[in-house]
């Protein structure tokens, strides 16, 4: 499936000072996309609701999230009593770091020649991607869990409590919904998994492992309809009710670097990445444009969703996760390997 | 209680039910025990039931039912929003609406002769005494020559009406001889302070700086 010629740069590493230049435009971009995901998921939710949404302020109420943001950062950073006082600190730092670790997984684009130096349009093209997401994505439920237990509220840790058998019931089926692709493509690079899909996108071929994939994602990042951490009606605000200020802040940026996260791996993994259908090859500076087109368009998705459908319940969603979900990943996996192995 | 017997039967003898003149007691594995269906009356035509079990069927419902509620809320995106952003936009009021009390004039015009500009009240403090709330207060005083201000023999020197009390049921209105006090429509009468809502008489003969609009026939 996989050619060599365009394999070629696969685990291409730059030289120390343009991975750090990278680091710092990772970043910046992460930070300028996740006010533009608030602010759109609030206009959109507003619309599909029969509502304005925010317009008060700056023209079409675009400057919300900065507004919001401001006056986050602004307030006090309030510590109940009865919280773990260090790890009530820490828990933010991990969600918001983990989040920002996975999207410098995201390939905006293939290497491409600046200057005489080749530079990959990626964070970092690690050979073992998928199991790089999972690794921080696991490492992303302690930012939840310990911030639910250290806040030494009630509502704080049953939020806690749901999203850990949450996150550890649908990483099984998200994880064996990627290995599908993995098979197809032979690799575990990012990038290589995206010029694999010249001849087709996944999305095709591995619908199932899609429609699964996306369903886990949803339920990784706690967005509706599985965000039962933070069932308002029932938790006031899940493991981040204690939380206030930039604490809060972190946690609210995470989520939402994380939903994009997701549409990034989405997008990378099924909807082939930079890649154009019907053999069209712009030139390398509109494939960062094409990743976030296919992403927004995944945001949208969820979104979308999220105005749609209502809360599970918890049992349902327990039930869904390992009765269906799971039985039909491994499904996809065996299919999959049967149908690799009996084509090669 | 009574499932049970039947079940036991069943285990000692697997054949027992496919005997086809075995008498079937009332709840005995075989077609008995399929859900039995409540059949409705003749001018029952559709009777809504319980999803028919099968996997298939379940998820091919879940997944029809999920595309039509992602189809209805899409529907919506293009949709005028319903919100009306009230400062700025306000919903008119209908002709007959009961809001803020006005007091009247006899009009400025040279028709109505001697009474031009005069006001209807004559101070008879029949709004007070209609007042359920008991938020008017009318002190009269009598006309003269040489101060005449209603047409009557006496008029209002103190008017006020006390608009936090005020449950704006227009008995008033009703109660007024001369039509000199009448429903207004303006409701937007919060204030930072309760003696500020002590509307006198001043205020209450003044036309509004603001109209509230009003609502067209048939609108």
């Amino acid at each position: 499936m996989s050619g060599a010629a365009h394999v070629a740069l696969v685990g291409y590493y730059e030289p120390w000072w343009i991975q750090i230049i990278k680091a710092i435009v990772i970043f910046a971009v992460g930070l300028q996309l996740v006010p533009v995901v608030l602010i759109a998921e609030r206009k959109l939710l507003g619309r599909f609701q029969g509502r304005y949404g925010p317009n008060r302020v700056g023209p079409y109420g675009a400057l919300q999230p900065l507004a919001d943001i401001l006056k986050l950062l602004t307030k006090e950073q309030f510590r109940p009593t009865t919280s773990v006082g260090f790890l009530f600190a820490l828990a933010p730092t991990i969600s918001i770091l983990t989040a920002v670790a996975a999207f410098a997984l995201i390939p905006f684009g293939n290497t491409q020649d600046i200057f005489g130096t080749k530079v990959g349009l990626y964070g970092v093209d690690v050979s073992i991607g998928p199991l790089y997401l999972f690794a921080f994505g696991a490492v992303a439920f302690y930012g939840i869990m310990l911030g639910g237990w250290s806040s030494g509220s009630k509502y704080s840790f049953l939020g806690a409590m749901r999203g850990a058998a949450q996150l550890i019931s649908y990483e099984v089926s998200q994880g064996l919904a990627l290995l599908g692709v993995i098979f197809t493509a032979q690799t575990l690079s990012l990038t290589g998994i995206v010029t694999a899909q010249k001849g087709m996108w996944y999305f095709i071929p591995q619908f199932v492992g899609f429609l699964i994939f996306l369903v886990a994602g949803f339920a990784e990042t706690n967005r509706a309809p599985f965000d039962l951490t933070e069932a308002d009606a029932e938790l006031v605000g899940g493991y981040n009710t204690e939380f206030g200020g930039g604490r809060f802040a972190s946690y609210y940026f995470a989520e939402y670097l994380n939903v994009l996260v997701v549409a990034g791996i989405v997008t990378t993994v099924f909807l082939g990445g930079w890649l154009l259908p019907f053999g069209i090859h712009p030139p390398g500076w509109v494939d960062p444009f094409v990743v976030l087109f296919k992403m927004s368009l995944i945001t949208f998705l969820f979104i979308w969703i999220r105005a749609t459908l209502p809360r599970l319940r918890y049992d349902q969603l327990m039930s869904f996760g390992w009765k269906v979900l799971l039985p039909l990943a491994t499904l996809n996996a065996l299919v999959t390997a049967i149908v690799v192995v009996a084509t090669d | 209680m009574s499932a049970t017997p039947p079940n036991d039967r069943a285990a000692d003898a697997p054949d027992a039910p496919e005997a086809p003149d075995a008498p079937a007691p009332p709840g005995a594995p075989g077609p008995a025990l399929t859900v039995s269906e409540w059949s409705p009356g003749e001018d029952v035509i559709e009777v809504q039931r319980h999803p028919k079990p099968g996997a298939t069927r379940s998820a091919w419902r879940a997944f029809r039912e999920t595309a039509r509620g992602l189809k209805t809320t899409f529907g919506r995106i293009g949709e005028r929003p319903s919100t009306i952003q009230y400062p700025e936009e306000k919903v008119p009021v209908y002709p007959r609406f009961r809001g803020r009390h006005k007091l009247h004039r006899f009009e400025d015009i040279p028709s109505s002769g001697a009474q031009a500009g005069l006001e209807k009240c004559v101070g008879c403090s029949l709004c007070a005494a209609a007042c359920p709330a008991d938020c008017i207060r009318v002190v009269a005083a009598e006309n003269t020559p040489e101060n005449r201000v209603s047409p009557g023999e006496r008029y209002a020197a103190v008017y006020e009406i006390n608009l936090s009390r005020c449950i704006f049921c227009g008995y008033c209105e009703i109660a007024c001889p001369f039509d000199a006090i009448t429903m207004g429509h303006d409701y937007e009468l919060s204030d930072y302070d309760r003696h500020d809502l002590i509307f006198t008489k001043e205020m209450l003969l003044a036309e509004p700086l603001e109209r509230t609009p009003l609502r067209n026939e048939g609108e």
